[in-house]
């Protein structure tokens, strides 16, 4: 069914961005996901980001692994290429993708089930690797697609819709994303799209590893009481540390700002996050306070959100390799071949 | 006491050294010096999964004849590891020649009556000369080349010019080089009868153009050459040294000159899952990629050899292959991953192969691989081996077209789709069954698709309807007989008399199947040959089981791999092609063959041809 596109037709007056598209020109087909799934809102914000960006829709690169999450690609920009690779390795995929063309924008879309359980080693690869790339995991505690067994990140004690309570301790992935050497860490709920897309918006503006941890509701087998990722668990115990602007390079700053509230982050590029604080003073350039709070929260039973560790100048892959400006995928035989007299000098070397 | 082996240029020396202790460049010292005599010398490394104190011994067949297989058996042993002394002895053909350290006094019952012994007192000499730990242990190994080439009438000259090559602009250690091989040499010279070692070697012509070079480092090369500008790999013996060369490669040629920056990427992948997922990736993105691997990492690249397969995303495996089955025997060498990587997949899968028989051929196949990879967007895997990979052959030199561009296959451009060009990402346009791929990011509105595992029709769009995947699934057959055309083309050699016998063989077996040939023809025996060199099979394998009564499969595994291949592709009376298996972790030898060979042909000689069947 995820063939099914929808109608072409767009009203008149919808609003076009400066690339010249409309909102609509960045959705996808028709979502197959269940009613009311909160991974149907993470895209319906990625497309909300991508429009307010003025990213050239086919200038995204989509890659995705198995499950749920992973079929949502196909529902957000449709006139880009998607890759749903196999379960677990899409960052092995990914990495790929961007070593051969450095110039295209790496959405990496993910469950809790495809990062933390069987692509838990990738993921952690690909974070200390820094690839530049927006990687999303829509966690919802639950493997959905086979129909409620726990994931490795559902909550020690969390009670399944079958009763049973999850004995394992859970992964927390923007901790080990942090501990892995991402340079951009936030986490959010699909039901804020406040604090979401703008989010979105500075991750995939951030020239490095940036992860977004999206907890998402399952209606199907995770939405009731006893579990830790239903909508009301996640309202009643969401601590938002921040609420996130950003504002890109080109734009001029005459936004005017209470120092006493607001922490300003400028990243490598120029872009601003300016981040308006809720509670107490906390400075997500410092990953040390970073994984301090995180921890606390966790111990104080509290979803802590926003955006929660930032490198403001983050070094990526190709960087680390040195590689050339241009995308590799563009040089021809001239770059790439050292030619016949190259191989006679290697010939008489060898005798 | 047997008579002692006399033979000019036609000998195996075999050196037993301890790994770690600087043999290795001594000993290959020793061959490049035959080498530079114009006599053909084909060196092995017999080594342990070990970094220091394990045994490790190197072998060199001087072949004036240019037999560069395996020949068996050992004419001079040169006996640096007091701990294999005894099996080292042993294996020393009646007749031959033991050199040894004579420093310390050894009992008689440690020698043997049936051989020679050349004692030189390696340590004392060096001890005298040398008082630093590390030179002693460096330099010890020069004085036995030294000492060596008098024995056996090597050109000290040629040696001498070796130095001056690998020191350039070293001076002193060409000096301190020389005389360590003089210490050698003068003593030799003034305590052994110059006739006691009647092994020698002389000046000859037939060395040519040939260079001497590993099939790892040649693989490599032809991936640059090949135009890979992503490798991402995983630490494997044997193969390990292949991806290092690529690097080596890539510093010295893929360096843009103003910048400095790097027209390649190389990573070292966490795991082999992650390797030829980035190598899938990459090529997905449209670069062109590889990764070098040998069987236990194939193993594990499984699952993304399937979704490449099917998804129809091009990718080049380098396999080095070594003994299996599970961890097996990493250091020792077979043809044993022909049904894994062939097959590799759940679900109805097959993968093209190429055989490369040597390094030259490593090159030509590594650079062909990336070609057919795109051209018919599929893995493919470059099938080598360890004899292969890490063992100096001597070869045809490296040829390069000047005018040769790399071929992208068919890739619709932001034009092609602008002018109106359907696109259907798995629709057959020209009757080949490989359809049309677009690159990430061509074009705002046309082109994009959805690339996945699943199946789907034409249009790439998600379907689990009967016919549309019948569909599918006929038009990627189709494809590979495509595959069976482009494919590096079978070799025939034939007999010089018409005759019944054939034989079939691949990659790593053709120096000593050449050389069993020989034998076997001198013996009167006339088998015809065709040397595979990829698979699937082209139409002329089938045709020359057809022609003869019996053809024999020569690999070197225990389940008859490639005979299970020709059963599965053709139509054949699976009593007509005889299995001949080498499969003990050692390069296959001419001997084996031709006496394996010779005496399944008796066999069928006294008795008819049914009853030899049944």
């Amino acid at each position: 069914m995820t063939y099914i596109a929808k109608p072409r037709l767009h009203h008149p007056s919808l609003v076009k961005n400066k690339a010249g598209f409309t909102r609509r020109d960045y959705e996808g087909a028709v979502s197959t996901l269940c009613a009311g799934c909160g991974h149907d809102s993470i895209s319906a914000a990625i497309i909300q980001a991508c429009y307010e960006l003025d990213i050239l829709p086919h200038q995204v690169a989509k890659l995705s692994g198995i499950g749920c999450s992973s079929k949502a690609p196909t529902y957000f920009v449709g006139a880009s290429h998607g890759f749903n690779t196999v379960h677990g390795r899409m960052p092995s995929v990914m990495t790929g993708a961007n070593l051969a063309n450095r110039d295209l924008i790496y959405m990496g879309v993910s469950g809790d089930g495809d990062s933390a359980s069987i692509g838990l080693g990738q993921f952690a690869h690909v974070m200390r690797r820094g690839v530049n790339m927006t990687y999303i995991v829509m966690n919802n505690g639950v493997y959905g697609l086979t129909k409620g067994q726990f994931s490795a990140t559902a909550d020690k004690g969390s009670i399944s819709k079958k009763g049973v309570a999850n004995s394992d301790s859970s992964i927390d992935m923007v901790s080990l994303a942090i501990l892995m050497g991402a340079t951009f860490v936030g986490r959010s709920f699909s039901g804020d799209k406040h604090q979401l897309v703008p989010l979105i918006k500075a991750a995939m503006d951030h020239k490095g590893a940036a992860f977004l941890d999206v907890i998402s509701p399952c209606v199907a087998f995770n939405n009731h009481a006893g579990s830790t990722k239903s909508y009301d668990y996640v309202r009643e115990h969401n601590e938002a540390l921040n609420r996130i602007d950003f504002i890109e390079t080109r734009e001029e700053i005459t936004t005017s700002y209470d120092p006493g509230t607001t922490k300003i982050v400028q990243q490598h590029d120029g872009s601003i996050l300016r981040l308006r604080k809720l509670g107490e003073d906390y400075d997500p350039s410092d990953k040390v306070s970073a994984m301090k709070r995180i921890q606390e929260g966790m111990h104080a039973g509290e979803v802590v959100t926003g955006l929660l560790y930032v490198d403001p100048t983050p070094s990526d892959l190709h960087a680390n390799l040195n590689t050339v400006d241009a995308p590799l995928n563009t040089l021809n035989a001239p770059d790439l071949c050292p030619g016949t007299s190259a191989l006679d000098k290697i010939n008489a070397s060898l005798r | 006491m047997p008579q002692a082996i006399a033979a000019v240029n036609d000998f195996v020396v075999k050196f037993a050294n301890v790994n770690g202790s600087g043999s290795a460049s001594a000993n290959e010292l020793f061959a490049r010096s035959i080498l530079r005599m114009g006599v053909p010398v084909s060196p092995r490394n017999i080594f342990p999964s070990n970094i220091q104190g394990l045994p490790t011994w190197y072998e060199v067949r001087v072949t004036e004849k240019g037999y560069l297989g395996r020949r068996g058996g050992v004419d001079m042993m040169v006996a640096m590891n007091p701990q294999t002394w005894a099996e080292d002895v042993k294996e020393i053909t009646p007749g031959g020649y033991l050199f040894y350290d004579s420093t310390k006094p050894m009992p008689s019952s440690m020698f043997r009556e049936d051989i020679n012994v050349i004692g030189v007192p390696l340590t004392a000499i060096t001890n005298a000369t040398y008082s630093d730990a590390r030179q002693r242990q460096l330099f010890k190994n020069i004085i036995y080349v030294g000492a060596l080439s008098v024995l056996l009438d090597i050109d000290e000259k040629e040696i001498q010019r070796l130095f001056g090559e690998q020191f350039k602009g070293k001076e002193k250690l060409i000096d301190s080089n020389v005389k360590a091989m003089n210490l050698g040499r003068d003593w030799v010279k003034q305590h052994v009868d110059p006739d006691l070692v009647k092994l020698k070697v002389r000046h000859a012509d037939n060395v040519g153009d040939r260079i001497f070079v590993e099939g790892n480092s040649a693989a490599a090369l032809g991936a640059v050459y090949g135009g890979a500008t992503v490798c991402a790999w995983y630490p494997i013996t044997p193969s390990s040294s292949l991806a290092e060369a690529f690097q080596s490669h890539c510093k010295k040629f893929r360096h843009d000159k103003e910048t400095g920056k790097a027209k390649y990427a190389i990573v070292q992948a966490e795991d082999e899952l992650a390797s030829i997922g980035m190598v899938i990736g990459a090529a997905w993105n449209g670069a062109r990629s590889f990764t070098a691997t040998s069987g236990p990492g194939i193993s594990l690249m499984t699952e993304f050899i399937g979704l490449a397969y099917f998804a129809e995303v091009p990718a080049v495996l380098v396999n080095v292959q070594r003994g299996g089955p599970s961890t097996g025997m990493p250091t020792r060498t077979q043809q044993s991953d022909l049904l894994g990587c062939a097959y590799a997949s759940n679900g109805d899968t097959k993968h093209v192969l190429l055989f490369p028989e040597d390094p030259r051929e490593c090159f030509e196949f590594t650079a062909d691989a990336l070609d057919l990879a795109d051209r018919l967007q599929t893995p493919v895997f470059v099938m080598t081996d360890l004899d292969i990979g890490m063992n100096h052959r001597l070869c045809k030199p490296f040829a390069w077209d000047e005018n040769r561009v790399l071929d992208r296959g068919k890739v619709m451009t932001a034009e092609d789709l602008e002018a109106g060009k359907t696109f259907g990402r798995y629709l057959d346009v020209d009757g080949d069954g490989i359809p049309f791929r677009t690159y990430p990011g061509t074009h705002p509105t046309k082109g994009s698709y959805f690339t996945r595992g699943t199946t789907k029709d034409e249009f790439a769009r998600y379907s689990e309807e009967g016919p549309v995947y019948v569909r599918n699934m006929e038009r990627l057959q189709k494809k590979w007989e495509t595959a069976k055309k482009i494919a590096p083309q079978p070799l025939r050699y034939s007999s010089p008399k018409p005759t019944r016998f054939g034989v079939i063989y691949f990659g790593s077996t053709s120096p000593a199947m050449d050389e069993a040939l020989d034998h076997l023809e001198a013996e009167g025996h006339h088998v015809n040959a065709l040397r595979v060199r990829s698979f699937p099979f082209a139409q002329s394998v089938e045709d020359f089981i057809h022609e003869h009564d019996r053809v024999f499969i020569v690999e070197q595994n225990r389940d008859a791999q490639l005979r299970t291949m020709l059963l599965s592709e053709y139509t054949l009376d699976a009593r007509k092609i005889v299995p001949v298996l080498h499969y003990d972790g050692t390069p296959i030898t001419a001997r084996f063959i031709a006496t394996d060979i010779a005496t399944k042909l008796g066999q069928f000689k006294v008795v008819s041809f049914d009853k030899a069947a049944s």
